[in-house]
């Protein structure tokens, strides 16, 4: 299907490409078996500008947006969905300084973003809260010019290996979201250490660490924002990067299904390529057209956040469940039709299959991306009755 | 310090194939891509670039005006500029006429100190131009190389020989040809990419060159392509059972022309 | 100036032409055969062309006096004092060469204390060696060689000129054709006499193999070719032969180079990289253990190739990974792929079936393999192996 893209989007999408074919897929069942961070690729990609693209050009970006950000993710996503998130994952920790920074923070943090010599991370999540936003435990309290911050956040994508992160933290006592606020922190601050790195299922290339807050003084010029503004940073970070999880989704998919069909094609059975039986076919249509649907909705939500709608909620979230669960489906129906090869490790869709898991649960699970659309429809509801009244 | 690199664009020769029907090639979706040994020599002339602190790196071809997409291919990679020697009067040259009408591109090119080839393409795989231009230039030059060091209008070269390295002081101006051990090859960057789009392309024809019409193409190439035939194909497999004396043998006498050719 | 040109009133848009051009350089337009920009005049249309549709005019050139020009050369080869053996080769071939056209056969010797090599010349076939031996020719730099065999070819003015394609002769004598204004073909696998105008024809594949180019040179001389390491027989040294050695002197201006030799590193450990070799003798779990890795690993050696593995042998740890062939090691693509003791599982196949010769041994007739393979043996490798080493190794 044809999208319409732009000369330079499509110079990116080649490059990106390019990359993934090149420096991307000799590497990537290695670093799938021992879960290294592929520093390799992140000078690859710092090399030919990739961090910069969604960063404006006066810090030293592209001044693409959440589109490039897509096109970039899915091509190197195609290959590898667990090294593509040393990209990805940066862009989501950089997202709360570009939203909701002071041009002082954007000068400082955004730039060497923008050249990859910095990575960024983003981190909310804790033992106790998820889903549950307001359930955050850890604490920053200003004492003098400083925040103090003390507390836990677990499974950070990028942990330990960022340099600069955005930590959702709690500010004020009272429970609830309100008491909420966003702070940069930058690694080596003393008593900001890392916990163990988790062994996961998938996305095995993507470091995924404990931040551990003991006592840790911060500036209180770190402050994104106002403090109690936290959760709504979180939120427009979220409604500007799940188009990026969602490209994560497509890219898996469509890797999956490319070695789909070209094993089918290949594969003989009673005489014939497994492709030209009907009951294969019929999986091979089903794919295809589940990965263009889910990359049509992933592309709109994409080019609505960058044409500045303020309600891009719902469509982002749209965007992010649909596209991760057909990831899921596609890698499944892919392992099934490679069979007993795509059950092996020498096949690249089990992995894909493992990598696909996990775009249906970060950046908010798919059931609280339903309950984020349910909510935005039904309010639409009532206000579209309201008005007739 | 002025570099210039000679690039070629040749098909993808690892996508070409033999039609078993037709015996011809097929060259249907075979990309054409810049020859992978002159992808080093570009890499090397921008590192060196880099290394002296200054100067430029202008990548020269000869070829028809499709040419034109691998120039922009090197210009991404930070390439200053590029040169296509393009006319229908050079169709049909050889080695000879290859190297004497870049020789003639450089020499109006002017002031270089390096030129730099890639070892051979893969197309004709003939290792012919690089040398053939240095004498035409009258310029020193070393084949193989693996390493140069630049050491002020000097250059320290390491030759890769079939047992070591002979390591040569070589006065510049000089031409290197270079093997894929001497480097790795970065990829464009968006930049890069983006520039290059843009970049102006010097095209010369044989009026801008100073070349003896004999000397040129099909004409000034001494060397004729008599026939083009498809290398004996692989039928559908010969298989041989029996007592292994005689299996062994009747391969035998299969493989020894085969290894004779190929070793 | 030489052109190509399509005759439009016969051409009856059939196509051949497009399928004979190795440049892509022919297109149709409304039904008519067009040469685009690219072509290079090498005329592989016109005679596929039933309609006679295409002509090529070649340009009558002047030329030099070919009859001037006699005998057949041969550049020999020394690194330290020692003659590489593909100089001996190309004597073999050149006493034939020789022998079809009634002439002499004569080597060129250059270095420093190399005169008591050209006995060893002699007895390989040699007619005649001329030997420059010089302190400024100790080490070999591109300079100072090719102005010494040009200026001897200026002097001797021979037919034919072959040089072993070696790293030595592949610098060398591409700036000795330039010198003297005439043609080089490289990598010659067959070299030939057209007896009716004494041409070499040189033979020699073009595009990675995948075709096969005869080229003449016929208005130049001498006719220059390389042929690399094994292509040729040496014929067996034969001490009783009888020869002319001739000491050349040089100009010192000759053999003066801006390019000072600074010195030799040995390195012999190049590791064989299976993904670069033109020749790969497989093993797989046929073999039964590591112990017997071996017998793969004497064939590889007398065929100069290097040693693969199926994932089988890899994974029960009887080789090192990177020996691996398949989809999950390395796909390659040699000239010559032996699989010994491989069933051709799909991922092995698909690392390694685009081989241009694929040789099997198994017991199994109906392993997938011998679907792939050019050749096949169906037989116990631990008999097959063996046999086919001895006879190889005698063979070669």
């Amino acid at each position: 299907m044809d999208y319409f893209l732009t000369e330079e989007q499509e110079m990116l999408k080649e490059l990106c490409e390019q990359i993934a074919r090149e420096k991307i897929l000799p590497m990537r069942e290695e670093l799938d078996e021992s879960g290294e961070f592929p520093w390799e690729i992140v000078k690859v990609l710092a090399e030919s500008d990739i961090y910069g693209i969604y960063i404006p050009e006066e810090y030293g970006g592209f001044g693409g947006g959440a589109f490039e950000m897509c096109i970039a993710t899915e091509e190197l996503s195609k290959v590898c969905g667990g090294i593509s998130l040393a990209f990805a994952a940066s862009a989501l920790g950089a997202y709360p300084i570009l939203l909701f920074g002071s041009d002082e923070q954007k000068k400082k943090y955004l730039a060497p973003l923008a050249s990859g010599e910095k990575l960024a991370a983003f981190a909310l999540t804790e033992a106790n809260a998820g889903s549950d936003v307001g359930a955050i435990e850890t604490r920053a309290e200003l004492d003098g010019d400083e925040y103090v911050i003390n507390g836990t956040k677990q499974w950070i994508t990028n942990g330990g290996v960022a340099d600069i992160y955005s930590v959702i933290v709690r500010t004020k006592k009272s429970t609830g979201v309100r008491g909420i606020s966003a702070l940069i922190v930058e690694k080596d601050t003393p008593g900001f250490t890392f916990g163990k790195k988790e062994n996961k299922m998938g996305i095995r290339a993507s470091t995924t660490r404990e931040l551990i807050f003991q006592d840790c003084r911060v500036p209180k010029e770190n402050l994104l924002g106002r403090e109690g503004t936290g959760f709504i940073v979180a939120m427009r970070t979220f409604d500007k990067s799940r188009p990026g999880v969602a490209a994560q989704a497509v890219g898996i998919a469509q890797g999956a299904f490319d070695e789909a069909v070209k094993y089918a094609r290949q594969r003989e059975q009673f005489g014939k390529p497994i492709a030209s039986f009907q009951g294969i076919q019929f999986m091979l249509a089903d794919m295809a057209t589940q990965i263009e649907a889910a990359r049509a909705l992933v592309y709109a939500a994409a080019r609505m956040v960058d044409s500045g709608a303020s309600d891009v909620g719902k469509n982002s979230a749209m965007a992010k469940v649909f596209a991760s669960d057909v990831a899921m489906k596609v890698t499944v129906d892919a392992v099934q039709i490679l069979g007993g090869y795509g059950y092996m490790k020498e096949y690249p869709v089990e992995k894909m299959m493992r990598d696909a898991k996990i775009t249906q649960i970060y950046e908010g699970t798919n059931q609280i991306q339903r309950s984020i659309i349910a909510s935005a429809v039904i309010k639409d509801s009532a206000a579209k009755e309201r008005k007739g009244k | 310090m002025n570099i210039l690199v000679l690039i070629k664009q040749v098909p993808d020769t690892t996508d070409v194939r033999i039609d078993r029907e037709t015996n011809t090639l097929i060259r249907e979706g075979v990309p054409s891509i810049i020859n992978p040994f002159d992808m080093y020599a570009i890499e090397e002339g921008l590192r060196l670039r880099e290394s002296a602190g200054s100067g430029t790196v202008t990548v020269m071809s000869m070829g028809p005006p499709q040419v034109e997409g691998a120039l922009r291919e090197a210009l991404a990679l930070g390439v200053d500029d590029a040169i296509l020697l393009s006319d229908r009067a050079f169709a049909g040259s050889d080695t000879w006429a290859t190297s004497y009408t870049l020789a003639a591109g450089i020499r109006k090119r002017g002031a270089f100190d390096i030129v730099l080839c890639g070892k051979q393409a893969i197309d004709g795989d003939t290792a012919q131009v690089g040398p053939g231009v240095a004498k035409l230039l009258g310029i020193p030059q070393v084949a193989y190389v693996r390493k140069l060091t630049l050491d002020g209008a000097r250059c320290t070269a390491e030759r890769m020989m079939e047992d070591g390295s002979d390591v040569l002081d070589v006065p510049l101006p000089a031409l290197f040809t270079v093997v894929k051990e001497i480097n790795e090859p970065r990829l464009p960057s968006l930049k890069g990419k983006m520039k290059a789009k843009k970049a102006e392309i010097t095209v010369w024809g044989v009026s801008d060159l100073d070349v003896d019409d004999r000397e040129i193409g099909l004409d000034g190439s001494p060397t004729r392509v008599m026939t083009i035939f498809a290398p004996e194909l692989r039928k559908n497999g010969i298989v041989f059972e029996g007592e292994v004396d005689e299996t062994v043998a009747l391969l035998v006498k299969e493989l020894v022309p085969v290894l004779k050719a190929e070793i | 100036m030489s052109s190509i040109e399509v005759i439009e009133e016969r051409c009856v848009g059939c196509e051949l032409c497009i399928k004979a051009c190795l440049y892509d350089a022919i297109e149709m337009r409304d039904g008519i055969a067009v040469i685009k920009d690219n072509c290079t005049l090498c005329g592989a249309c016109v005679e596929p062309c039933k309609f006679d549709a295409i002509i090529l005019r070649l340009d009558k050139r002047e030329t030099i006096e070919l009859s001037d020009y006699r005998g057949v050369w041969v550049v020999a080869e020394q690194r330290a004092g020692v003659l590489h053996s593909v100089s001996f080769e190309l004597l073999g071939k050149g006493r034939e060469l020789a022998d079809e056209l009634s002439v002499e056969l004569s080597a060129v010797l250059l270095g420093s204390g190399v005169l008591e090599l050209a006995p060893e010349l002699i007895a390989h076939g040699a007619d005649r060696v001329y030997v420059v031996d010089e302190p400024e020719l100790e080490h070999f730099l591109d300079e100072p060689y090719s102005n010494v065999v040009a200026e001897l070819l200026k002097k001797y003015n021979p037919e034919i000129v072959l040089t072993g394609a070696t790293s030595m002769g592949r610098s060398l004598i591409p700036r000795v054709a330039v010198q003297v204004k005439t043609g080089l073909t490289a990598d010659c696998t067959a070299l030939a006499i057209d007896d009716k105008e004494r041409l070499l024809l040189q033979t020699r594949p073009a595009f990675g193999g995948n075709i096969m180019a005869t080229i003449i040179c016929p208005d130049f001389r001498p006719q220059m070719a390389t042929v690399r390491h094994k292509v040729m027989s040496a014929l067996d040294a034969d001490p009783s032969r009888k020869g002319e050695i001739v000491r050349e002197k040089m100009d010192a201006a000759l053999m003066r180079s801006d390019v000072e030799y600074v010195k030799f590193v040995e390195d012999l450990t190049q590791t064989i990289n299976i993904a670069d070799a033109d020749i790969i003798v497989s093993g797989g779990r046929g073999l039964g253990g590591p112990e017997n890795f071996h017998l793969i690993e004497e064939l590889a050696e007398v065929m100069g190739g290097a040693v693969g593995a199926s994932r089988a042998a890899v994974d029960s740890e009887w080789i090192p990974y990177s020996h691996q062939v398949g989809q999950t090691g390395k796909t390659v693509q040699p000239k010559l792929y032996v699989a010994c003791g491989i069933s051709g599982a799909v991922q092995h196949l698909a690392g390694m079936q685009s081989s241009k010769v694929i040789v099997a041994i198994n017991k199994d007739p109906d392993a997938a393999i011998f679907q792939v393979a050019t050749y096949g043996i169906v037989g116990d490798l631990f008999e097959v192996l063996p046999a086919l080493t001895k006879s190889l190794k005698a063979e070669l």
